[in-house]
């Protein structure tokens, strides 16, 4: 696969991971936080961790929007989706996810109609196809996944199609970077940027980490090699005293971003004046709801969900985690009361959450098994 | 404001209370799931951890009894001096028809290969078959006519039957249920228990096909592909290589057989070595996958280790007739793309390991239900 | 959290410019463009997918410069472990 393949070369990354200990100072550590969970996806699933030297640690941030809802806004979708002639559509992410009272499928099991789809143009296509029932499409995301949804509210607008709204749970990355590096504890020494979410805002956004925090951030890519570089150049920017925002993802990445993106979320949704992140608590301007304009696409105006916050589990450290105070495995329920079959947390719920993927992929690094042998190949 | 400390020292305390937890949390794994559910959820039928405690605490909790207990394929039991297999499996898939197979020839082959890769040669089935009001009648005769297709390749009769028929909106057109029976030489013992560290991992051709082809025949995620379903009669393939090195009791020969269906071959894996207790080491680029599959996978976000086969399966095999038994799985047609994965080594015991292709290592668990497509 | 794959542009649809046909290794899917109105794609391009969305086009040349630095890192290495090799015969 062009764009793909040749950023998973083994050869490659051996030579960049001798680069990257090389750079390391003795004696120092080094804590990186990817701060978004399709990082952290790779991140495991390559078993990239590997490659990095014992001084250098990433820590694993809270860009994961399915991760991050809180458990009302669950509750809220599943009321939307019982009241009558609901069809419910959401990413296959989100089916999982519990609310206080269980999962979309928990609902699907007691009847409801919470559908997968890939696309939300995809419940467009379910609306015109069942004119009789209301299509509410589950929405989530980071501004990466923002425009989909407001392209396909300005589409139904267009269409004059009556029988869909969207259920807006769109955050933005900026206030969740400055909640976490206003955190008092907090212990990272640089930001691998979220370069999905910057093809659409660009990099200016996050000028403010290094002018108001003191931390480098490096854009990147979401192949392993790209990740590997933009560690490489978070260190270079260290060891030569810079402290910059960085775009190792040029090949994708317009410095501007995408303006027409920009100009299409700005058109059909507005700031939340508070939003509530699971792990985080509520942040000021922390995500984007339906503007007045388009009030009757908005699930919120046309349904009245009760959005009662539910309080994230005690026992839970999430919060902890998200923010590189501890490591999943120092979390008090971690891999026993919960388990990606049982999530307590944030974390655990979504398989690119900083536990999730650490008890599914990453388990077995300090298991002290090395590489297997190369196998006789025939 | 960034903090100093000395990696080294730090390091070992961390790793120390760190493999700590971990202990605690394989002790955790160990130990039986409980099913908390209240209600069966669609994760329930996935083949994966949920499918594993609902069977567990429900199923074998209630009938309990030695052949019962290895959760095999197919049970293998004497009966007046000969050795049988019984096996039973239902069907239920929408699209009923698809690219490369139907559900009919899909009930056929599912049960003939639970029969041939507990080592049997299967000999008839039985069959019942649950219909929808609404059900065209042609579409049946299609079904069926593709069972008797299925069922002449794999050298099997249908000797038998059961025809119900419910309210409309009570099935998904159809769903079909075979039992099989099959006759198993004296001399070949095959069970997921007898993997040892040392053998050797097989599959047999390129993974995933199935799963995806059904995915993307649902017409749901607008996606097309150059992709067909692999479903067929794994009958010959394993007749070939079982005549090909054998599974004695003891000495080198094949340890096990696994059809990869639900929950593909990581979950095959994942079996594996939790029945022998062993580890199971994968080599990521030594996994064969279909450039259209892969494709597939990447833009759903799915991974290919996790998705159906219906004619496909592992093998593991003592290493000292790992060649043989690669030379006899490349000689059939449904096995020329047949290779080696990994391996089963002593340890992480009950863990599969992957080595990727990037250098790194990683887990490769069960999954709770169903692979879902992902947009993060 | 966003999952984004590199897709060849293989067709526009000529009665609806906004949706184009996308290939991802032999898999194809329309993909809504409207989000590339400053620089609509051709066949030919490749763009970065998002739940049935291009996010943006690829910059090939961008990509072929990072690519060119990758591997020039990965050459100078294995020169260096041969030279290393080289010296322990000695």
């Amino acid at each position: 696969m062009r764009f793909v393949d040749e950023y998973r070369d083994a050869g490659t990354a051996r030579a960049l991971s001798a680069r990257i200990a090389g750079l390391c100072e003795p004696g120092r550590a080094y804590a990186f936080m990817e701060v978004c969970g399709g990082h952290t996806h790779t991140i495991y699933k390559h078993g990239l961790e590997d490659h990095l030297p014992p001084a250098v640690s990433l820590v694993h941030g809270p860009g994961c929007p399915v991760c991050v809802i809180p458990m009302g806004r669950v509750d809220d979708a599943m009321h939307i989706a019982r009241q009558d002639g609901v069809i419910m559509t959401s990413f296959g992410d989100m089916m999982r996810v519990p609310g206080s009272h269980g999962s979309f499928f928990d609902a699907n099991a007691e009847g409801t109609d919470i559908r997968m789809v890939y696309s939300p143009l995809d419940s467009l296509k379910i609306a015109r196809a069942n004119p009789d029932r209301r299509v509410v499409f589950m929405a989530i995301g980071f501004e990466t996944t923002t425009p989909s949804t407001a392209l396909t509210v300005r589409r139904a607008a267009a269409e004059g199609l009556r029988n869909f709204s969207v259920f807006c749970n769109h955050i933005t990355i900026v206030p969740a970077l400055r909640a976490i590096l206003d955190s008092p504890d907090v212990r990272i020494d640089g930001f691998v940027g979220p370069g999905h979410v910057s093809t659409v805002i660009g990099c200016r956004p996050y000028d403010f980490i290094p002018r108001d925090y003191g931390r480098p951030l490096v854009v990147s890519g979401f192949e392993p090699l790209d990740i590997l570089q933009s560690i490489h150049q978070l260190l270079r920017q260290l060891r030569d005293g810079r402290c910059e925002v960085e775009n190792q993802y040029t090949r994708v990445v317009a410095a501007a971003g995408n303006p027409v993106a920009l100009a299409v979320i700005d058109e059909v949704l507005e700031p939340r004046p508070d939003f509530e992140w699971r792990g985080l608590g509520r942040i000021p301007w922390s995500a984007m709801r339906v503007r007045e304009r388009y009030a009757a696409f908005d699930a919120e105006r046309i349904f009245a969900p009760p959005g009662a916050r539910v309080e994230d589990p005690k026992a839970c450290q999430c919060g902890e985690v998200l923010t590189g105070v501890i490591k999943p495995w120092e979390c008090k329920v971690f891999g026993t009361g919960c388990t990606p079959e049982t999530p307590i947390g944030a974390c655990m719920v979504s398989p690119e959450g900083a536990c999730a993927a650490y008890y599914n992929f990453g388990r077995a690094r300090h298991r002290a098994t090395g590489p297997a042998k190369e196998l006789s190949r025939s | 404001m960034t903090t100093t400390r000395t990696a080294a020292g730090t390091r070992t305390a961390a790793d120390r209370s760190e493999s700590g937890v971990l202990g605690r949390v394989e002790a955790a794994r160990r130990r039986r799931p409980k099913l908390r559910d209240t209600h069966i959820t669609s994760a329930h039928g996935a083949g994966g951890k949920a499918t594993a405690t609902l069977v567990d605490a429900v199923f074998l909790e209630e009938l309990r009894n030695p052949l019962l207990e290895p959760l095999e394929d197919a049970a293998v039991f004497s009966a007046d001096g000969t050795r049988l297999a019984l096996t039973t499996d239902s069907f239920v898939v929408t699209p009923l028809f698809f690219p490369g197979g139907d559900i009919g020839d899909l009930a056929v082959n599912g049960t003939v290969n639970d029969l041939a890769v507990a080592g049997a040669c299967p000999l008839h089935l039985a069959c019942a078959v649950i219909l929808e009001e609404g059900l065209a009648v042609d579409d049946l005769r299609r079904i069926v006519a593709s069972m008797a297709r299925a069922a002449t390749d794999a050298g099997v009769s249908i000797v038998t039957g059961d025809t119900k028929v419910v309210q409309r909106g009570r099935a998904d057109g159809c769903y079909v249920t075979t039992t099989g029976v099959g006759l198993v030489p004296a001399d070949v013992h095959l069970g997921a228990a007898r993997a040892r560290p040392g053998d050797t991992v097989l599959v047999t051709g390129p993974i995933g096909d199935h799963g995806i082809t059904v995915l993307l025949a649902r017409g749901e995620l607008d996606i097309s592909a150059d992709v067909t379903s692999d479903t067929a009669s794994l009958a010959g393939l394993t007749s070939r290589l079982l005549t090909a090195v054998g599974a004695p009791a003891d000495g080198p020969g094949v340890r096990a057989m696994r059809d990869a269906t639900r929950g593909g071959v990581a979950t095959i894996l994942n079996e594996v070595a939790t029945a022998a207790g062993v580890g199971v080491i994968v080599d990521e680029d030594a996994v064969p996958v279909r450039p259209t599959v892969r494709g597939a996978c990447e833009l759903l976000g799915l991974d290919p280790l996790y998705v159906a086969c219906e004619g496909r399966m592992v093998v593991v095999v003592a290493a000292e007739a790992t060649e043989a038994a690669l030379a006899a799985l490349r000689s059939h047609p449904l096995g020329v793309d047949a290779a080696v994965i990994g391996r089963i080594a002593d340890d992480p015991p009950g863990m599969v390991l992957l080595n990727t292709a990037f250098g790194g290592t990683r887990i490769v668990d069960l999954l709770v239900g169903d692979p879902l497509p992902r947009i993060c | 959290m966003c999952l984004g794959i590199p897709g060849e542009v293989v067709e526009i649809r000529p009665d609806r410019p906004d949706i184009a046909t996308v290939d991802v290794s032999g898999v194809r899917r329309a993909i809504n463009i409207g989000l590339l109105d400053e620089r609509p794609p051709h066949p030919g391009d490749w763009v970065l997918i998002h739940v049935g969305f291009a996010l943006s086009l690829i910059d090939e040349a961008e990509a072929r410069a990072a690519l060119d630095f990758l591997t020039g890192i990965g050459r100078a290495y294995d020169d260096e472990l041969a030279a290393l090799r080289a010296s322990s015969i000695d």
